[in-house]
């Protein structure tokens, strides 16, 4: 039972970031193998701003998750732009955009390194037990939750009930389609990549306050991410929220089943099957 | 070899030439030198093996640091009881296998799938063996000691150069190397003509996978003490995939541009600026994307092209007059 809650917990946090990667790879195109740097990024702001002036973690998603949205915003403006428009097809804008997020991957990880170094990082923000269910949770992890639930609501609620969502919706659909019904193709792009931007910051300051983290642990949440996105099928908002609570569950049970240092080989395991059963994702539909 | 256009013997005869001047080397210098064209010569069979897979399907691979984890560890883990020779065959094996069940489970996908499952690749065997050690081996680190040195390593390394490339033009010129042109340009049109796109596919990531475990055991006895994290180092996979693409991978011998320079700046780098490595791959990324797409190769074919064309456009010129 631990599991499933303590997983579930984890869940929440997985989830914001695989729907941050969803809209950017979705919507914009873009396969952001930056998006776990731009989440530790978060973490240590989060940290800093904790450390040095006090500021609640959660709160400062406030500042942090605008910052993101304008980081975000400039690097689709002007370095990933480019890529989409000089790309003949898909697969050229694929490789392309693979290899200059890798460029921004490591360019953020040394930046991260020049500035932090190579320790781990951790800080105590509401390290206290909360009983549920007969078991003891860490406050920080429940509220990182919560926090979570709401950040997706508000996002659920943008989505599917403002213009603004939609017209984002129909370009993850169809691109060509929706430039026929006056939608700015690139302002929805461009603004879909900065949103996934912000969640994924804001589920980096959420999880700096119950995670150790350092400069160069990006990739492995970068990893987790994309499977989850892939297991809930690539644009669709409801399954990677499903799939990233099944990866939270599975990774826990790993943990305290077998051995903590399996945990990859936990989300490889989930992955090997829906890449060879459901390659469509969860819910997705087999394509015609 | 039959069948050899005789442009193609010359450029045999000049490899096998090149060959054995490079192979003197140990005889002039032991030291910084040797250690840094070994370095060269083991990412030039590294960043070949990989073009000869990525090069036509244009899928980016990061298992390098995989292949080459299972092949260290193949030599690491049986050097005590058999011969090295027969060793490296293993890892030949070991590596080819390992390939074979990504590319299974992986190639029929579209590029970006393979690349996240490369991605973790390493870090997955790494996590494995890790636990296996623990669990049921003595310990985390194994032994490599043998009568190998430096210089015995590097002509073991060159011996498999000069292999690699062998098997690089002989599948150019099969039905296989055939095949693999038309799947880089269209594969629609590929599966139309009746090519098994996925097998092929798999077939040269499990020949590209078995030299990069062929290279990893080969180097095993210059670790002499093994361990998870140094035998499936990640950065490798980075640095084959920079180096390959900064050199061009439209040609077999494209990665050759990119291996050299890139070697020794990233040996000064190591040197003299330790905390700014991850800086410089980023920005290497950067600068194949925006500058160098098709790489050096690409822009010196592009250019003389360009160059001949404007060499016919002075001709008709002259001639109109």
């Amino acid at each position: 039972m631990s599991i499933i809650v303590t997983g579930l917990l984890l869940g929440g946090t997985y989830a914001l970031i695989a729907v941050g990667l969803t809209l950017q790879y979705g919507v914009a195109r873009i396969m952001n193998l930056a998006n776990g740097e731009n989440l530790v990024l978060a973490s240590f702001v989060a940290f800093w701003l904790w450390t040095a002036y006090a500021v609640n973690p959660i709160l400062a998603i406030l500042v942090i998750a605008p910052g993101a949205f304008v980081l975000n915003w400039l690097i689709y403006a002007y370095a990933l732009r480019p890529l989409v428009d000089r790309a003949k097809n898909r697969g050229q804008l694929e490789v392309d955009s693979i290899l200059a997020t890798f460029g921004l991957l490591f360019i953020f990880q040394g930046v991260m390194l020049l500035g932090f170094g190579g320790g781990y990082y951790n800080y105590n923000f509401l390290n206290v037990a909360v009983p549920i269910l007969g078991a003891n949770y860490g406050l920080n992890r429940v509220a990182a939750f919560i926090a979570a639930a709401v950040i997706a609501a508000a996002l659920w609620f943008f989505l599917y009930r403002t213009r603004y969502g939609t017209a984002i919706r129909a370009v993850a659909v169809d691109p060509s389609s929706a430039r026929l019904v006056a939608i700015d193709v690139p302002r929805a792009s461009a603004l879909a990549f900065a949103i996934g931007g912000a969640l994924t910051a804001a589920s980096g300051a959420l999880l700096s306050t119950f995670y150790t983290f350092n400069a160069s642990m990006g990739v492995a949440f970068t990893m987790k991410a994309l499977i989850i996105v892939i297991m809930g099928g690539v644009g669709d908002v409801r399954g990677a929220v499903l799939a990233a609570l099944i990866l939270g569950i599975a990774e826990t049970a790993v943990a305290t089943l077998v051995d903590p240092g399996l945990t990859i080989a936990a989300t490889y395991a989930l992955f090997i099957l829906v890449l060879l059963f459901r390659p469509q994702g969860i819910f997705g539909r087999r394509p015609a | 070899m039959i069948g050899m256009s005789a442009r193609e013997m010359r450029v045999a005869a000049v490899g096998a030439v090149a060959l054995a001047l490079l192979a003197l080397l140990p005889l002039v210098d032991q030291g910084y030198y040797l250690s840094l064209a070994l370095n060269i010569v083991m990412y030039v069979v590294l960043c070949t093996a990989w073009t000869l897979f990525s090069g036509p399907t244009h899928y980016i691979s990061l298992a390098t640091a995989a292949f080459f984890g299972v092949g260290t560890y193949a030599v690491a883990l049986g050097v005590d009881i058999l011969p090295l020779p027969l060793l490296v065959l293993i890892a030949a094996v070991a590596g080819g296998l390992l390939a074979a069940v990504v590319g299974v489970a992986t190639l029929r996908l579209s590029g970006v799938y393979f690349v996240i499952f490369t991605l973790g690749l390493a870090e997955l065997v790494r996590q494995v063996v890790t636990w296996l050690q623990t669990n049921f081996g003595s310990g985390l680190g194994l032994y490599v000691l043998t009568d190998y040195r430096e210089m015995h390593i590097y002509w073991m390394l060159l011996a498999l150069a000069a292999v690699v490339y062998a098997t690089g033009f002989l599948v150019n010129r099969s039905r296989l190397g055939f095949a693999m042109r038309i799947i880089g340009n269209d594969e629609t049109v590929a599966r139309h003509v009746g090519i098994d796109t996925a097998r092929s596919k798999v077939i040269l990531f499990v020949i590209s996978g078995a030299f990069i475990g062929v290279v990893g055991a080969i180097l095993a006895p210059r670790f002499s003490y093994i361990q998870p994290p140094s035998a499936f180092d990640p950065m490798i996979s980075f640095q084959v995939v920079i180096m390959s693409l900064l050199g061009g991978t439209r040609r077999l011998w494209g990665p050759l541009l990119g291996v050299i320079p890139f070697t020794i700046l990233f040996d000064q780098i190591t040197a003299y600026f330790p905390n700014h490595t991850s800086l410089v791959i980023g920005i290497a990324f950067m600068a194949i994307v925006y500058l160098l797409p098709h790489g050096v190769l690409g822009l010196w074919e592009d250019l003389s092209r360009l160059r001949k064309r404007i060499r016919f456009v002075v001709v008709d010129e002259k001639e109109a007059r």
